[in-house]
């Protein structure tokens, strides 16, 4: 994992807004009164989904002090784990994984088809602006191999041509309805025996 | 094959539904209390008859881990946390179970915090089942307002509250400690062990961490009795469990099975055969991406227990089985699992920091033709040198693959390795140019590069 | 005691000690990067594996606690080849710049890859490259050579008290850095250069000044403040390239503070290497003879009673023992060393040190601050204090607010009422302390500059006795000295107070009623001048030689040897490492010159004679480095130390102590320019611009 690069442009401040504020503090309720640090995590993803899926120093900051945690550990925090995105990303942030489970069911093809529908480089924004793209380690749906998960959602049992309809969805902002496009029930043994050539690419 | 009866995930597929209303249909919540009311010990003494091991990958004792935890509570609280962080490439059983049959797991949750003296449990749910874990919690606020979570938690005179926690896309995370530092709201770096978290663990507290398959079968075997649980498979191999099939089969899935099935059978019965025929099989990785792979021979009589698959110097893990045809490449498919290593070491401790991604650099330069045989006994080498040196069994879970590589493909390898032995291409010049970079004719093109 | 085997040798060992320390008593040495005995333990480096009998794989012996029955062994082939495999895989992403790297001759990593090296790099990938960060201006980054081993990160929250060290992102991108590069806020900061096994971390002042191989070593001590923490002088030719920390577990254990690192360059800088005089408003130099025949007549034509001396803050007691001998022989008696009007009593030592000692911070159970700041005025004695707080949780109170002391603190009152209703028994804090077992209070300089300042003292200490916290087996009462030079000047009586008047010296000071004033080494004094003459002796072109009409250059602490007791009593000696600039004069020389020009007579033979007389008048003497002997018995007996009764009727009016309400501000010490040698420093004064500019950072958002 490379290390995640802080965006250039900042903004000044960052408050929560009044119902996250209120979520925060059902939040810390889980935790020890004496273990406020634990609810960094929640928090970050608070902040996250409030500043348009990417947290800003300002955000770090701001829930140092809510949490009384020295900033350095909140940064080490959001650093270490890669679900936080320290610099801003598409509307539809498009994760393919591509570990071995996948890859062997053709994970590069799906790679490709980002590369083409949304842009060249990982993690660049597309040019209309809605989607981004990055490569993930296994996302855990290795049955439903391969998948994408795009923001809260799995898009499972895919190939490059359902890949390409989905994409087209997003670059359109018309989400199509997330699972499995093989129309198979969640990680059931299909009776249909489909023909896959993932390995060629693997 | 496992009857249908003796399954304990009849929900897996969601073909009957997730709700309460639904699992009460299937015997959820059915005798809880009266379960509990038989004590800490006989609940500790069921689970040790049925000679349960952890579904987690370590395949440790269940029985004889909470057998850890202080017989009484003392100044610190007892936590129990449960290990929803699935992260290991091949498996996602425990997705299912989240999503599909969580009040199993929640009532395992309450017998089992009640087992090991806890009133308060976490799951740490990987970030990415944003969903499952939403699921999860309606579930959660389902049993609350049943009272079977709660203040006196289902009439058993035991307060218990359940809280989801989620990862945010951190392999590590699943290693317990890891875990612990996680939930405490750190970098999830390990802890070296002793002390175990049974006595030392969350917040300092003797903390008891399990698998959602562990403790989702709890309710069941002590319903049926753990004798029941013990009747399928053989001795210290017991149970059922929930393999995944995935990779270049015709029909993927997750299936319940008994311990102890053929690989040949579960591949063939169950996932639709590999794809290109049984002649066409190269490899399987049987029990998650740490597991070394077994060369096709092996896989012809193999059974899937811990001890059968110990003894081909390999293990079940998670029971995650990866098939690998002939038509993929499999120094690309292990290289592959090796940047998985290296993208997930947590950086605390030197070898797997280091070694990891010197390993999938190797492996890399395999694939690419860039390597020379001298490489081979180096990567074994580099192996080795992680084995049994890290902080937690992250490293034997980044060497094993390779060692297995090695093992079993090392011709295919060898075919691949006829370059010079030094690297031609450098992409960049170096913070310093290494001595033996130097030496070697190459090192005048640094310049023009 | 419990018994483990290493190498086939059975060892006792200490119940808690982990295999590492077993093995260490066995005498076997392991080889650590990570492990630091101060620091918490990480096992992260994995040098130190060893093998255990039953275990399968080679265990971190820093990790692993010792228990009964253990079976060691570190002299396998498992062991050797676990060393050597870590030691390649530190070495692969390590840049081979040894050559370059100001680490080198001290570098862990390269001591140790002599023994479990390999000759040629198997590693032939690309090296990782890190870009260097930005940690302020006394450490230097190379962020490459980082081995990720944590201890600046552990050292920083741990001991320093500033959690600003971290190690962002994971795996092989782990990045050691402060938050977003700013740089550390702490007076300790420096002392990760020092932990670095590695050359990632190094001295950014000293950079590639001089190889350590070169530098000749003085043991010495630090005149920087009352602490007198034990240092090394590393000097090339005449000057002084760097100062180290020196074990002292008594005192600052193995750390220094930045400014006694640092201020070193100072010696440099603005020195005084010749005489001069003023002629027409202008200084202009002159010749040795010149500024002696200048001195001695004026000391002629003036009245001995309107002559005054005063000595600086890093005055060596011999230099104080000198001059003083000097005045007397020209019947002057009118001498301080105070900077500032503070309420001191000379009578006995117990008055004026720190009784508790700095080792007695770990055992006390209770901590109070009467208008103390230990931070800036004392800060190794505070990272004690830190130690207490984080090690046992000790309860800290404070009577005024001390700001961010590195610790949490309760302030229970910030006016001089709360200290009478302490001395009373009256308040929450006195049932604290008569509850405690081993309380501390600590009185600060800031609390007996008030007007109340003699209430404070005596009132505490009359609290602290009639509850039996004054004996000989523990003593809780506590005076923070600033300066290097106090205690030593108190035991020599070089002060000038009689029973009604605490501030003599002062108050002629002030009304200008001296016609002669000679100064040594002191910047510190607050004054305006008038017709005063004024001679200067000192190192430094600093804040006095402006005013003064004669200057004479004599050497700084690391030029001549001398005596100094530190706030806790110790005596100890400040070694000779280096001569000064120029033609200096060592300060009893001059003095020994005046008065021979003044009476035909020498003051002291030689150097041997006065530090044998000096030592004579070490109060409660007991040996060089060890604490004052006093028996409290023979001072309650004796001298009625303990019967001030100075609060009730008993007194007649004019012997009352006066109590005022007032409000207790805690005087800010100017940390990074607190003396003349720290004034000069290029160093610190980027210290303080850079503190000053995160201060207006912070305040401003
Ligand atoms: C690197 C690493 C990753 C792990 N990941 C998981 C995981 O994702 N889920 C899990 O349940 N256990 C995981 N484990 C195993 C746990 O450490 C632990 O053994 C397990 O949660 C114990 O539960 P069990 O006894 O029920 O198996 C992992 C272990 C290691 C070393
Ligand atoms: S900078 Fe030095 S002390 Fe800090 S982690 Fe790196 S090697 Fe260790
Ligand atoms: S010294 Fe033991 S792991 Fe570093």
């Amino acid at each position: 994992m490379t290390l995640k690069k802080v965006h250039d442009k900042q903004p000044e401040k960052f408050e929560f807004t009044k119902e996250n504020l209120e979520l925060a503090k059902n939040i810390l309720e889980k935790y020890p009164k004496n273990q406020k640090k634990s609810a960094v995590m929640p928090l970050l993803y608070l902040a996250q989904n409030q500043n348009n899926n990417w947290i800003p120093l300002a955000a770090l900051k701001y829930i140092g002090k809510f949490l009384s945690m020295p900033y350095i550990n909140v940064y080490e925090v959001a650093t270490f784990y890669t679900m936080y995105n320290l610099a801003p990303v598409g509307k539809y942030f498009i994760q393919v994984c591509t570990t071995s489970p996948c890859l062997l069911r053709g994970a590069n093809e799906i790679v490709k088809t980002c590369q083409k529908k949304i842009s060249k480089n990982e993690s660049d924004i597309s040019e209309n602006g809605l989607c981004s793209w990055t490569e993930v380690e296994c996302l855990g749906a290795c049955v439903n191999a391969p998948i994408i998960q795009v923001n809260k959602d799995y898009y499972e049992d895919l190939d490059q041509k359902s890949t390409e309809k989905i994409l087209d969805g997003f670059m359109n902002d018309k989400p199509l309805q997330f699972g499995s496009f093989r129309n198979r029930k969640s990680t059931a043994p299909e009776k249909i025996k489909s023909k896959l050539n993932g390995a060629e690419d693997a | 094959m496992l009857k249908e009866e003796d399954k304990i995930f009849k929900n897996l597929y969601n073909n009957l539904g997730s709700s309460l209303e639904d699992s009460l249909k299937r015997d959820d919540w059915s005798n809880t209390k009266e379960l509990i009311s038989k004590g800490r010990e006989w609940i500790i003494n069921e689970i040790k008859t049925s000679e349960l091991k952890g579904r987690g990958g370590a395949g440790f004792p269940t029985a004889l881990k909470w057998s850890f935890a202080p017989k009484k509570i003392g100044s610190r609280p007892h936590y129990l946390v449960i290990n929803a962080d699935e992260s290991e490439p091949g498996t996602c059983k425990d997705r299912d179970v989240i999503r599909f049959e969580p009040q199993k797991l929640i009532e395992g949750c309450l017998i089992s915090a009640f087992a090991v003296n806890a009133h308060t449990c976490y799951i740490y749910i990987r970030g990415e089942f944003f969903n499952e874990g939403a699921k999860l919690q309606e579930a959660i606020n389902e049993a609350y307002e049943k009272k079977f979570l709660g203040k006196n938690a289902c009439g058993s005179g035991w307060d218990f509250d359940i809280h989801i926690h989620f990862g945010a896309g951190a392999y590590i995370c699943g290693e317990e400690t890891a875990l612990l530092e996680s939930l405490e709201g750190n970098k999830g770096q390990p802890r070296s062990k002793p002390p175990f978290p049974a006595l030392v663990g969350l917040y300092g507290c003797p903390t008891i961490v399990n698998n959602v398959e562990t403790i989702a079968v709890v309710p069941t075997i002590l319903r049926r009795g753990g004798k029941w649980f013990a009747s399928i498979g053989r001795p210290k191999n017991t149970g059922t469990k929930i393999f995944c099939i995935s990779g270049n089969v015709n029909s993927p899935c997750n299936v319940e099975e008994e311990m102890g099935i053929p690989l040949k059978e579960l591949i063939e019965k169950h996932a639709g055969g590999v794809i290109g025929g049984w002649k066409n099989l190269q490899a399987v990785i049987p029990g998650g991406s740490s597991m070394p792979l077994l060369p096709r021979e092996t896989c012809e009589t193999i059974k899937m227990d811990f001890d059968y698959l110990i003894a081909v110097k390999s293990g079940l893990g998670t029971a995650g089985v990866v098939v690998i045809n002939k038509d993929a490449d499999i120094i690309k498919c292990m290289a592959r699992i090796s940047r998985f290593y290296k993208h997930e070491s947590c950086g605390q401790c030197t070898p797997c920091r280091e070694g990891s991604g010197w390993m999938w650099r190797i492996l890399e330069r395999v694939v690419k033709g860039d390597a020379t045989h001298k490489d081979i006994d180096l990567l074994s080498d580099v192996t080795k040198q992680i084995e049994g040196h890290t902080i937690c069994a992250f490293g034997e879970g980044s060497a094993w693959p390779v060692q297995g590589l090695l093992r079993h493909f090392r011709k295919e390898i060898e075919k691949r390795c006829f370059a010079e032995p030094v690297i031609k291409k450098k992409r960049k010049i170096p913070y310093l140019i290494d001595q033996h970079l130097l030496e070697s004719k190459n090192a005048k093109n640094y310049d023009k590069q | 005691m419990p018994k483990i085997t290493i190498n086939n040798k059975d060892i006792e060992f200490k119940d808690g000690m982990t295999v590492l320390q077993a093995c260490e008593l066995a005498g076997v040495e392991i080889p650590r990067f990570c492990y630091h005995e101060r620091l918490s333990i990480a096992g992260n480096c994995r040098m130190c594996l060893v093998e255990m009998e039953k275990s399968a794989k080679p265990i971190a012996s820093c990790a692993m606690p010792a228990t009964e029955g253990m079976n060691i062994k570190t002299n396998t082939q498992m062991v050797e080849k676990a060393r050597k495999g870590v030691m390649e895989f530190l070495l692969t992403n390590h840049p081979l710049d040894c050559p370059v790297c100001d680490q080198g001759g001290e570098c862990d990593l390269q001591d140790q890859s002599l023994y479990y090296g390999f000759d040629k790099s198997r590693f032939k990938e690309n090296k990782r490259e890190v870009k260097d960060k930005h940690m302020g201006s006394l450490i230097k980054t190379q962020m490459t050579r980082c081995i990720h081993c944590t201890r600046c990160i552990r050292f920083s929250t741990e001991i320093a008290g500033v959690p600003e060290l971290g190690a962002i992102g994971r795996g092989e991108n782990m990045e050691i850095t402060t938050y977003l590069e700013h740089s550390m806020e702490s007076e300790l900061s420096a002392n990760v250069i020092d932990l670095c096994p590695v050359g990632a971390l190094t001295s950014k002042p000293y950079a590639f000044k001089a190889r350590p191989w070169e530098l000749k070593k003085t043991e010495s001590i630090d005149v920087m403040d009352a602490v007198a923490s034990n240092i090394r002088v590393d000097s090339y030719g005449w000057e002084v390239k760097r100062i180290l920390p020196r074990l002292n577990n008594n005192i600052n254990e193995e750390w220094i503070s930045d400014k006694t690192r640092y201020a070193c360059d100072g010696l440099l800088k603005q020195r005084l290497d010749k005489p001069y005089k003023r002629e027409n408003g202008k200084l202009t130099e002159c010749t040795w003879d010149e500024a002696i025949d200048l001195i001695s007549s004026k000391i002629k034509e003036t009245n001995p009673k309107t002559i005054a001396g005063h000595i600086g803050d890093m005055a060596s007691m011999e230099t104080i023992n000198s001059f003083k001998n000097l005045l007397n022989s020209i019947g002057a008696n009118n001498y301080e060393f105070r900077e500032k009007p503070f309420y001191i009593n000379p009578k006995n030592k117990i008055n004026y040190i720190f009784n508790s000692s700095i080792n007695g911070i770990e055992k006390c159970d209770l901590l109070l601050l009467v208008g103390a700041n230990p931070r800036h005025e004392a800060t190794m004695l505070n990272a004690r204090i830190r130690k207490s707080f984080v090690n046992k949780k000790l309860p800290i109170y404070s009577i005024g607010d001390s700001g961010n002391l590195t610790y949490d603190y309760k302030i229970i009152g910030e006016k001089t009422e709360d200290i009478k209703k302490l001395i009373e028994g009256e308040n929450e804090i006195s049932r604290k302390i008569l509850n405690a077992k081993y309380p501390i209070v600590i009185i600060g300089e800031s609390a007996l500059e008030l007007k109340s300042g003699e209430f404070i003292l005596e009132g505490i200490k009359d609290f602290l006795f009639k509850n039996n916290f004054i004996t000989e087996q523990w003593n809780a009462f506590n005076i923070l000295i600033q300066n290097a030079s106090t205690v030593g000047a108190i035991d020599l009586n070089f002060l000038d107070i009689d029973k009604k008047n605490n501030f003599n010296f002062f108050d002629k000071l002030n009304k200008n009623q001296f016609d002669l004033l000679y100064l040594v080494g002191s910047d510190n004094l607050d004054f305006v001048k008038k017709n005063e003459f004024i001679v200067y002796q000192g190192s430094h072109g600093d804040r006095m030689t402006q005013i003064a009409d004669v200057i004479i250059p004599s050497p700084a602490y690391t030029e001549q040897d001398g005596l100094f007791i530190n706030l806790e009593g110790r005596l100890q000696q400040c070694i000779k490492a280096t001569y000064p600039p120029g033609n200096s004069l060592e300060d009893w020389k001059v003095f020994n010159l005046l008065n021979k020009r003044l009476t035909n007579k020498e003051l002291f033979k030689n150097f041997h004679q006065l530090r044998q007389e000096t030592l004579k008048q070490v109060k409660n003497h007991s040996d060089f480095n060890l604490l004052p002997k006093t028996k409290i018995k023979e001072l309650q007996q004796k001298s009625g130390e303990f019967k001030y009764p100075f609060l009730g009727s008993l007194r007649s009016a004019d012997q009352r102590v006066s109590y005022i309400d007032e409000f207790i501000t805690i005087k800010e010490v100017d940390y990074y320019f607190s003396n003349s040698i720290a004034r000069a420093s290029k160093t610190m004064s980027n210290c303080r611009a850079e503190r000053s500019k995160s201060f207006k950072n912070k305040t401003g958002s």
